[in-house]
């Protein structure tokens, strides 16, 4: 690095920043001092890239999708893959620019305060960020909801590693709770113009928010699967989430023991309300509606937030997912639980890990007594 | 009763350059140093002078706390230099040896034969008595105290490690005379680990002791970790550990009557030029192994008495410590790498996570060098990706993070009494935040060493 951005250096306060860029560009040839002589090849950096990877094909297939479903509103799916993809990629583009430049203008300002290198962290956050919003949401709103989420979210708590809840969910949560007419209802999830003509008959709401009852499209099975339904970006498509999953799961990054767990609650609660008469669809179904499985995969497995211990894991993602159908099948003003089931759970995961490791501990205490 | 253990947990990290089996040079090294910093909890106090004479087995230094501890030449010859550092602390008392090597005689005798008291005489007079170590701290053993039970492990898993079949077979007799007197000192029982990949051990017929077989990776062969699935310490528990090179000198001590530490060491490590096997004693310079070094710059060159996790960099001017029989050369990794962390395949280094492509070639052995690999971050990964790599019913990333806050009752519950930095250093490989977690637990060990006092 170049003296003048170093300690004392004229330019001292762009530190942060240039040592992002410039161990972007190459690993440095910072060795070891203390401990171990010889470390494992791998970085956070490695590790987080690696999530952004796995959400790739959610956020290519999102584009798609804001493109087809443009076009099913407006009566002319004339645009083949291509088409479509780039008429969502370009609504697509300003959400990801907003999402990095507030972002990580904020997440470069505070490490240069507190004189650290800049965290890799919100490179995940804010490559999810847009895929969880509605596509046509004003941009100045998602800014706001950004800085707030990073800001109050993170850096309060001392940066990446420290937040007690997820960076891009509490976005999500800040914009559903403060501009709920652009977060809910039926005309935000699909992009038009106001001076577009609309098919007959059109509804622009999520098939959660219809329940299942047919709209104009097919909201079937495979509909929900492959994912050709109204939704944020990159929520609607089972099968890319899927991949990102495998991705994730062989990495060992994410927890599978989470999405497992998250899974069987879902089907639990889900289940019960079949049997109660309470929901009139089959409960496997509630795994393919809305953010669930987008959820599941990508957001309860952060591994800053979620529970840290292998029982509380468990525990954890099933508290997720029963809470997510919970809120689905008993309030039908609000019809999406994966949100808030997961920033209830967030903060209660250090609850989670504390009972799981009391219990540890005092059965191991008994166990040597006995010896 | 003994019992074979097989731990699933645990991380072989695939280091190139591997000790052939052979003695490549015994040395009689010129200069030998006494260095009390190798000895965690021994207060020197000097009792000789430049210029004094020593014996092999003379007191050159004794401990404050209690003046019966004593650490002894382990050459003979004249003392050359006292080597002090910062504060007037006392490193290293440098002994200049003589080519008649004559030893204090501290009389043949049958340990079977021996009561405590003299088995305890004779390691305090000898100066073996600070190698024997004592758990919970991994602090010098306190004389007054009868210990609830010995362990010595006879193998180490760390990256090449010496040898315990090529170092240890031929000295059998020795180590029943040193279990035969440790025996002495405890009400409990003296256990001893074999290895259990190993068909035959030297250890394997030794008779008043419990032998226990242990199979798995790093840190399978450390003594800590064995303690937890043996019998694990509890709070108020006092433990002692030795070394299998300590349990030969102390067997010694009474078949020869001599003080004898001299020991096989491995010269080892991807820049080692023909690595193998030295016979020589703790304290040697460094430069003893030149030949060992090539023409490499000293610069790109790191020099680590012990193994490379746990080992200390000691440089070219450098001692053999007195725990070592292992010397590590690595490259020292400045160079900045293009683009390292993104590229799909990096094949020539090694990652133990599944996002490389280590996985597909189990058997390479890999140059590590000593670059970070990355930037130091805060604790990102959860605790279950630290304890993957630990054979230990702990939780490593809690048990750090009590030790960062100094919180004394947490370190406690999370098992502070169990380990010894060493223990924790797969975890400390492993961690993509770069953390220097060994430094954590060592700190942790000093506040509470300071409180308990």
């Amino acid at each position: 690095m170049n003296k003048i951005f170093e300690k004392g250096g004229k330019f001292y306060w762009l530190h942060s920043t240039v040592d992002a860029f410039e161990t972007f560009l190459h690993v440095p040839g910072t060795v070891t001092t203390k401990g171990s002589h010889v470390r494992d090849a791998i970085d956070l950096k490695r590790i987080l890239i690696l999530v952004v990877i796995a959400a790739v094909p959610a956020a290519l297939f999102g584009m798609w999708n804001v493109g087809y479903q443009h076009g099913l509103a407006v009566g002319d799916p004339r645009l083949n893959i291509l088409g479509n993809w780039w008429y969502g990629f370009l609504r697509v583009l300003p959400l990801y620019l907003v999402s990095y430049i507030v972002g990580l203008g904020i997440e470069f300002a505070c490490s240069q305060i507190r004189g650290e290198e800049v965290s890799e962290g919100y490179l995940v956050s804010g490559f999810f960020i847009p895929l969880i919003v509605p596509v046509d949401i004003p941009l100045w709103m998602l800014a706001v909801a950004v800085a707030f989420a990073v800001i109050f979210g993170k850096e309060v708590f001392g940066g990446t590693g420290m937040n007690i809840v997820n960076p891009a969910i509490l976005t999500r949560a800040f914009l559903f709770f403060s501009y709920p007419n652009y977060m809910s209802g039926s005309s935000c999830w699909i992009h038009y113009k106001p001076t577009e003509q609309l098919v007959d008959g059109f509804t622009g709401a999520t098939p959660l928010a219809l329940d299942g009852a047919s709209a104009q499209y097919g909201t079937g099975f495979w509909d929900l699967f492959i994912g050709t339904v109204p939704g944020s970006v990159g929520e609607t498509s089972v099968i890319a989430i899927l991949l990102g999953a495998i991705v994730l799961i062989w990495t060992g990054i994410a927890s599978w023991k989470i999405m497992c767990a998250g899974i069987l609650g879902a089907l639990f609660v889900g289940g019960l309300g079949d049997l109660a008469g309470i929901s009139t669809i089959p409960c496997y179904m509630q795994l393919l509606y809305g953010g669930f499985a987008f959820g599941i995969v990508f957001m309860a497995t952060d591994p800053v937030t979620s529970a840290q211990t292998e029982a509380g894991k468990w525990i954890y993602g099933f508290l997720i997912g029963a809470l997510c159908i919970v809120v689905r099948l008993f309030n039908p003003g609000y019809a999406e639980g994966m949100m808030l089931a997961i920033l209830l759970c967030n903060v209660f995961a250090p609850l989670i890990d504390h009972c799981v490791i009391s219990a540890h501990l005092s059965r191991k205490a008994k166990k040597l007594k006995t010896a | 009763m003994s019992q074979n253990f097989v731990l699933k947990k645990g991380l072989d990290i695939p280091l190139a350059g591997e000790a052939a089996l052979r003695v490549s040079k015994t040395i009689a090294p010129g200069i030998v140093a006494v260095q009390p910093t190798d000895f965690k909890g021994f207060l020197p106090r000097l009792l000789v002078k430049e210029g004094d004479p020593v014996l092999c087995g003379s007191p050159v230094m004794a401990d404050k706390k209690n003046a019966d501890i004593l650490l002894t030449s382990p050459v003979s010859g004249t003392v050359k230099e006292i080597v002090r550092g910062d504060k007037r602390k006392l490193l290293a008392v440098l002994v200049e040896t003589d080519v008649r090597q004559q030893h204090v005689d501290f009389g043949v005798r049958d340990a079977a034969t021996l009561d405590a008291g003299q088995v305890r005489q004779a390691l305090l007079q000898s100066g073996l008595w600070p190698w024997i170590i004592q758990r919970p701290y991994g602090i010098i053993a306190d004389p007054d105290v009868r210990p609830r039970d010995i362990f010595i492990s006879t193998f180490s898993t760390a990256p090449l490690a010496p040898d315990s079949q090529f170092c240890f077979g031929s000295e059998l007799q020795a180590a029943q005379a040193g279990i035969c007197a440790l025996s002495k000192l405890t009400d409990g029982k003296v256990h001893v680990s074999l290895d259990g990949k190993r068909r035959t051990s030297p250890f394997s017929g030794l008779r008043g002791c419990e032998l226990h077989t242990f199979q798995g990776k790093h840190p399978a062969g450390n003594v800590g970790v064995q303690i937890s699935h043996i019998a694990p310490i509890r709070k108020e528990d006092i433990v002692w550990t030795v070394s299998p090179a300590t349990l030969v000198a102390i067997g010694k001590l009474f078949t020869t009557g001599r003080y004898d530490v001299r020991r096989k060491v491995a010269v080892t490590g991807p820049m080692a030029i023909e690595p193998g096997y030295v016979e020589t004693v703790p304290g040697m310079p460094v430069k003893e192994i030149a030949p060992f070094l090539g023409n490499t710059p000293a610069e790109s060159l790191r020099i680590i008495s012990g193994d490379v996790l746990s080992g200390k960099t000691v440089g070219m001017d450098g001692y053999l410590g007195a725990f070592d029989n292992q010397i590590t050369l690595l490259h020292e990794g400045t160079e900045q790498e293009l683009l390292g962390w993104i590229r799909p395949f990096r094949f020539n280094q090694f990652s133990a996570d599944r996002s490389y492509f280590s996985w597909l070639l189990p058997n390479k052995k890999y140059a590590m060098d000593t670059n970070l690999h990355g930037g130091a971050r805060a604790f990102l990964m959860n605790d279950g990706y630290y304890a993957r790599v630990l054979p230990m019913d702990i939780y490593p990333v809690y048990l750090a993070k009590a030790c960062l806050a100094g919180e004394i009752e947490k370190m406690e519950r999370f098992g502070i009494y169990e380990v010894l930095p060493e223990d924790l250093a797969t975890c400390e490989f492993v961690d993509p935040s770069k953390n220097n977690i060994q430094a954590m637990i060592e700190q942790g060990i000093d506040l509470m060493l300071k409180e308990m006092a």
